[in-house]
């Protein structure tokens, strides 16, 4: 009998969770086209619930945009003979192309240890340093690096108090894709939290693709690349014939 | 205006390229070569990644010789037995520079490769290029007259070596070895360094194969349209590096600035032109030179692993 009735609150679990998110995107895809010069994105959404809040404990929300993760090297220059040269390396399991964390406050304070292990929020809980080869002992250092180098390009962003909450109910965000992200599918994740504990969650997607030319070209040079490479030289080609061509006629 | 690199995955401002193509055009039209050692840097300083920037410089250098060839071929300025037999070597030195580049990029020592390369080669032909000149300038100011480079004599060892052929418009007749190998190390170069190698061809026909200038500069521009074109072909197979979004914007600068130069290079003598190209040269080597004897700022550096 009590186990009947322990599968039964299971099942009616989520269904007693008092707080949801119901959330929208300004745009689930972003198109890469030749004037691509990076592109924000509108995040924003509002907590349902169907009691009062609770006075008790302040409602926070945290957001993640993920892009697509692949395994890296990162190498460390050493001088040698004078000359800086690529030297010792570490292989990184998995680290996303781009990764951002906005949040009502410093994720630090709104977040648990705990919880953060469990859904894998901050940066740290997304970079696999399970790595596939260590051949040195320094190896903080190199994640520490990856993490240094992608916040300077903008691939990794870092904002707290950039979620807008208005009367614990409705937030928005705004994320801000750089020129040099990669395609693929992008994520967008949202966390409400009270008292350090994840409330409620919910993942979207935002499908960034190459189009029109850039798309053609890309394709071509990976599916054809023999074809794409003469019609590189076809195109080098009639341009330079063109040009004399041009001023010599110009010139008479 | 900035525009997206489909194959460099970066965005660049349309008019920086334009503007590098136009600058590198135009000191190629003035002195005669192709000016893929200027653009391989520039593009690494733009943001462009190494294997982008060599593919990529060596299909901008099939434009701007296809250019100057066009008006060589109506000069009579293209020995082409002579341009044959260097291709044979080119296209096996072009194929042997590709794998050696992508096993450079695997160790993940290619950029360092690239550098020393440049660093070597540009220093050595520069530093030649610069006593050369500037003795042929102290000379023609001590007797009024500027004197004729100097040419190989009639019998050295070149002439020793077997499979001789006859170079009709070069008036030259010897074994094809030389060339062939002279040749072979052009397109080993063009393929690491994204050069086209007129820069090495030139002095290398004059002074080791004794040729009279005026089929050197068509010759050597005929032989590195096909040595560019292979490499760039072997890059897109092998590499997928070659972008054409990016080569396209260089050689639209690059065929204008082309035509100012060449104008602009009638208002100099030969040996003052000579002159400015090797301290171009040297200054080139010297920068490259300096980055790699300096701390650089960030001694970390990313690269996307794949997996076997």
């Amino acid at each position: 009998m009590i186990r009947v009735l322990a599968f039964l609150l299971m099942l009616c679990g989520p269904a007693m969770a008092t707080e949801t998110i119901v959330t929208g995107l300004s745009q689930n895809r972003v198109q890469i086209t030749t004037d691509f010069d990076g592109s924000d994105i509108l995040v924003y959404g509002a907590v349902k619930r169907d009691r009062p809040a609770p006075d008790d404990s302040q409602l926070e929300v945290i957001i993640t945009l993920e892009g697509p993760s692949s395994p890296l090297i990162v190498r460390r220059k050493h001088r040698v003979a004078g000359i800086w040269i690529n030297g010792p390396s570490v292989q990184i399991a998995n680290a996303p192309s781009f990764y951002a964390v906005t949040a009502t406050g410093s994720v630090d304070d709104i977040l648990s240890q705990d919880e953060d292990l469990r859904y894998g929020i901050t940066l740290a809980r997304r970079i696999n340093t399970t790595s596939i080869s260590i051949n040195t002992l320094d190896f903080p250092e190199y994640t520490e690096a990856l993490r240094r180098i992608r916040i300077k390009s903008d691939q990794y962003q870092m904002a707290t108090n950039r979620v807008q909450l208005v009367q614990e109910t409705l937030f928005r965000t705004d994320f801000a894709l750089p020129a040099n992200v990669i395609e693929g599918n992008y994520k967008v994740r949202l966390f409400i939290l009270r008292d350090g504990v994840v409330v409620d969650s919910q993942e979207r997607f935002i499908n960034v693709r190459k189009t029109g030319i850039e798309r053609d070209l890309y394709n071509l040079a990976h599916q054809q690349p023999l074809i794409y490479g003469l019609l590189s030289l076809v195109m080098a080609a009639f341009a330079g014939w063109a040009a004399s061509e041009i001023f010599r006629l110009a010139r008479r | 205006m900035q525009i997206y690199l489909p194959i460099a995955e970066i965005s660049v401002n349309a008019f920086i390229l334009l503007g590098l193509g136009g600058m590198v055009g135009f000191l190629s039209g003035m002195f005669g070569v192709g000016g893929g050692f200027l653009i391989t840097p520039l593009l690494l300083f733009v943001g462009v990644p190494p294997g982008v920037a060599v593919a990529t410089g060596a299909n901008q250098v099939v434009a701007s010789s296809i250019s100057g060839v066009l008006v060589q071929i109506k000069r009579k300025g293209v020995d082409f037995r002579m341009g044959f037999v260097l291709l044979f070597g080119g296209m096996l030195g072009s194929f042997i520079g590709v794998q050696v580049f992508a096993f450079m990029t695997s160790l993940g020592q290619i950029d360092l490769f690239v550098q020393l390369s440049y660093v070597l080669f540009l220093g050595l032909i520069g530093s030649m290029m610069f006593m050369e000149s500037a003795r042929a300038i102290y000379r023609a100011r001590r007797t009024g007259v500027s004197a004729p480079p100097r040419r190989a004599s009639d019998h050295t060892w070149i002439h020793r070596l077997p499979f001789k052929m006859k170079f009709r418009t070069s008036g030259l007749y010897f074994s094809v070895l030389p060339p062939a190998m002279v040749g072979a190390l052009v397109g080993f170069l063009s393929a690491i360094m994204g050069v086209g190698g007129g820069f090495i061809l030139v002095p290398a026909m004059i002074y080791v194969l004794g040729m009279p200038t005026r089929v050197v500069v068509g010759t050597s521009l005929f032989q590195i349209i096909f040595v560019t074109g292979f490499t760039t072909v072997m890059h897109a197979i092998n590499s997928q590096t070659v972008d054409m979004v990016l080569a396209f914007l260089l050689i639209i600068g690059g065929v204008i600035g082309a035509q100012f130069g060449s104008q602009f290079s009638t208002r100099l003598k030969a040996e003052q032109l000579r002159i400015l190209l090797a301290i171009l040269v040297l200054s080139v080597c010297l920068k490259i030179a300096f980055d790699l004897l300096v701390r650089p700022d960030e001694l970390y550096s990313l690269s996307p692993l794949v997996l076997p």
